[in-house]
Formats: structure tokens, sequence, C-alpha cells
């Protein structure tokens, strides 16, 4: 479903992300892992037509991203790692926008949104304005809004940041219920090592741009000969902290800039 | 179509939700009519130009339209900070349909800010000389509306963040008010100065709308009408293929 091959993506003289390699096969969840500023999300942007590949290769369910932008488009779902509501509006509109940006039929987008935001809570507050909300009821409503049209690729990149372990695990059980009802394909990114070994079929690891390890998780963690999904992720990656660590949005923003300052 | 709806409605939401901004962009154009449409009046009429306040209306009108389209325009900019624009730049809908609906709806409410200075005009004493001929000059109003909302939206997607924005102001905004005939008559300027209204949209804008409400024009109402929907077409087209280009 997800082909990529020899991925690269330069910002000037940074390399973010460096020959990548993988492939995810229909129906399957794949965890992408790795330390800040290792290239996930970036990686994510390349897959979801946001950004341009320097070089390489990219095939979503046979299509390439950067021609066949409207087609790929309508094969897949993202919840983004850093807000993107309009907290001007309403729950209830930021729903429907969405709903009718990707062609939810009227009675099944309200009916859904409904659906949605009763599961995540947010049903109480579907009058309110986005930004009275607090970090934790953008985050659920962010992904409510991801499950409200039925992709066949689903991009989770760190939807877990700032969630509680309720809402956390309300997460993952629709993840798992949409994938196997609907066969939806899922591609996630997560700091959180044991989500990622309960709920995802197979691993890649990435650090420094460049992919590490994958496999299964315990594949990895034979490989690694650690006990745990963390201990082998901290055996591929170090244990150093990165001085990323501000974030990879900020840093991303920051690359994009020189890069665009150096282009005009 | 439903995509460009919902766009151009999340415009007007966000429009008739923010009421301090609605007040606050009434500021300028107010201040721009009472202090000098009142300080002004007296030399403009020794001058034989007759009414200041009739002859600047108009302007303050069009000044309105400008910048409150320009900025919606820019508005690109908040969205992308954020977060907003990638919801819509990755949604299975062209680029085209998206930065339409944004740009119509920045358009309607850039109209509806002038329709208000219109009224806060007609409160100070402002008089169309022919009542039948003010639904035209809400069609100039609208003309106005789409070239600087197309201008905007190119402007917005080449650049990367807000740093930008003061430059944007000072060296396109600004001199695009006051550069078009707004304040003064177009008529009998030095030469320079008057190439330079000539290359300015709006100042076709605002002309149009003194030949509508005023009946008296520099360029003619017909050669405003052509000249702002050709610069409308030409911007529009810019703006939507900046747009297309937007990474993120």
């Amino acid at each position: 479903m997800i082909r990529v091959k020899n991925l690269v993506k330069t910002f000037g003289t940074f390399t973010a992300v460096n020959d990548v390699s993988f492939q995810v096969a229909e129906g399957e969840i794949f965890a992408f892992l790795g330390p800040n500023g290792a290239g996930k999300t970036t990686t994510i942007k390349m897959l979801t037509t946001l950004l341009k590949p320097t070089s390489g290769s990219i095939e979503l369910d046979g299509l390439n991203p950067a021609l066949k932008q409207n087609e790929v488009r309508q094969r897949f779902g993202i919840v983004f790692q850093d807000p993107s509501l309009d907290g001007e509006l309403t729950a209830w509109e930021n729903m429907e926008i969405h709903g009718v940006l990707y062609h939810v039929p009227h009675k099944l987008r309200r009916q859904r949104t409904e659906e949605l935001l009763q599961q995540f809570e947010l049903w109480e507050r579907r009058k309110d304005r986005v930004k009275t909300f607090s970090g934790g009821m953008k985050r659920r409503l962010e992904i409510a809004r991801g499950f409200l049209h039925t992709p066949k690729i689903l991009f989770l990149d760190e939807p877990t940041l700032g969630l509680d372990p309720q809402s956390r695990n309300q997460l993952w059980t629709h993840v798992k219920k949409v994938n196997e009802a609907e066969k939806v394909t899922v591609m996630l990114t997560t700091h959180y090592m044991d989500e990622a070994d309960r709920v995802a079929h197979r691993v890649g690891v990435i650090d420094h741009g460049k992919l590490v390890a994958q496999g299964t998780p315990q594949a990895i963690k034979e490989q690694t000969g650690a006990a745990t999904l963390e201990d082998a992720f901290l055996k591929l990656t170090g244990s150093t902290i990165r001085d990323e660590s501000a974030g990879s949005a900020d840093q991303m923003r920051q690359f994009a800039k020189m890069w665009s300052g150096g282009r005009r | 179509m439903s995509a460009i709806y919902i766009l151009w409605l999340r415009e007007l939401k966000r429009y008739t939700r923010s009421r301090v901004q609605l007040v606050a962009s009434l500021g300028q154009p107010v201040m721009y009519l009472l202090a000098l449409g009142f300080g002004l009046g007296p030399v403009f009429q020794k001058a034989g130009g007759g009414s200041y306040l009739q002859f600047m209306a108009p302007g303050v009108i069009g000044m309105t339209v400008l910048f409150s389209s320009i900025f919606s325009g820019l508005g690109l900019l908040w969205d992308r900070q954020f977060g907003f624009l990638k919801e819509t730049l990755v949604a299975p809908v062209p680029r085209l349909q998206i930065m339409i609906g944004r740009t119509l709806g920045g358009a309607t409410v850039a109209v509806l800010q002038g329709l208000l200075v219109t009224l806060v005009c007609v409160i100070a004493g402002f008089r169309p000389v022919n009542i039948s001929l003010v639904p035209l000059a809400l069609g100039f109003m609208l003309l106005i509306a789409m070239v600087f909302a197309g201008l905007g939206v190119a402007v917005g997607s080449s650049l990367e963040d807000m740093q930008g924005f003061q430059l944007i102001m000072n060296f396109l905004v600004m001199p695009l008010f006051f550069l078009s005939g707004a304040l003064f008559p177009l008529d009998g300027l030095p030469k320079v100065l008057s190439a330079v209204t000539m290359v300015d949209p709006l100042s076709y804008g605002i002309d149009g709308m003194r030949s509508v409400l005023l009946g008296r024009s520099h360029y003619g109402g017909m050669v405003d009408l052509e000249v702002l929907v050709g610069v409308a077409v030409v911007f529009i087209m810019i703006g939507a293929y900046r747009f297309s280009k937007i990474e993120i």
C-alpha cells in the first residue's frame, strides 16, 4: 500500500531524510519510531503531498504523491503532530468543514460527527469555540476529526502526545477497530514504545534521517537482544538526548525558513 | 463546489465573530474621514475642488476594501502558523477550489466592511449624487476586493511567517493607498506621480466609484471597469499559482 524507495529530503545543507526505503502492506499497522528530529514528520509530509522529495520514489496505492496529488489525497487521512484546528470555529464546525472537504455525505457526516464527539467526550462542548478548549480536548477533537471519513491509509503523527491514558486507550481501540473491520492501513509515529509494541504489526526505527532497523516488534527485540521495545530502541539510537529536542516541528520550520531564505 | 462554499462561509464566520477586530478596523477609515475630510475641507474648497468630504469618501471606502481584502489574503500566514492551512492542503479538493473559496470569502468580508464605512460616510454627511447608481459602486467595491484578495493570496503564499508583514504593510499596502488618488484628484498631477498612479490598480477602483457616486471621473467609468476586471483575473491567477506551490 505504501512503497518508499531511496527517499531523500534535504533542506539546504541539512539532510532530514537520508536514503529511506520501506514498504507497508495493505491492512498493516506500521509504527515509525525515532528520536526527535530523526525525520519522521518530514517523511510523513512527503507521503501526504505537503513536501516534495529531493530524490527517491514514493507510491501510495500505486500512485506518486508528487504527481497525482488529488488522487493520493482521496486515499489517506491524517492526524497531524501539531494543531490544525480553526480556533475561531466551534468543534462542530471544525468537523463539518472536514466532512465537506472529504466529501462525506451530509447525513452520514452528521451521524458520524455525533458518534465521534460522543466517543471522545466532546459532545457537550460541540458548540464552543475551539480556542476555549484545553490542549487535551483539542487533541481529542483532532483525532475525532481524522476518523470522520474512512480513508484507505491513515497517518497518525504522534497522535497520543498530551493525551491522558483514557483517551489514549480510546484512540488505539478505535485504530484497531478500523484496521480490522475496514482494512485501513495505518502508519503512525509515537514516542511511547509500549504503544508501538502493542498496536503495530511492524515497526521501523529511523535515526538521523536513516532507517536503522525494521521488522516486527518481536524481531527487533531479538535482533538487539533487548527485553522490551524501549530497550531495543535505545540500543539502536543511543541514549544521548538530541539537541533537536526543542521539537521537530519548530526545527522543521527553521529549516524551511533557511531553505527558502536561500532560494529567494 | 461545496468546498468553495464551506471555506467562504468560514471566512464570514470568522469575520462576524471577532467583533473587536470589526470595530478596530473601522477606526482608521473613520479617522481619515474626520481628520482629513474636515481638516483639509476648507483648503480644498478654496482651491475650487468643492466639498472634500464628498471627494474623499469613495477614497476612504476604497481604502477600507483594500486593507480588508489584502489582509484576508495574508490571513494565510495565520492559518499557516496555527496549522489550519495544512488541514485544507491535504484534503482531496483541488487547491484551486480552496484558493477560490478563501478569496471569495475574503472579498465578501471586504465588501461588507466597505459597506459599513459607506454608512459611516453617509452619517458624516456624504451624499451620492445619484442614488440609483449606488449598486454600481457596490460592483466596484467587489472588483477592488477581488483584485487585492488575489494579490494578498499571492503574497501570503510566498511568505513563510509573519516577519514579512511589516514589509508588506510599508512597501505594498500603504503605497497602494497613498498613490491611488484616494486623497487627491488625479487631474493635473506631475508627470511622474501621474504615471505611478496609473499603475496602481486601486486608482481605477476609486475612480470608478467616484464616477458612479459623484459623476466625476479621471479615466472614465468603462476604462476603470475594464482595467479592474483584467487586473483581478491576472492577480487571482498568480495567487492560484502561488497557492498551488505551497509546501509546509
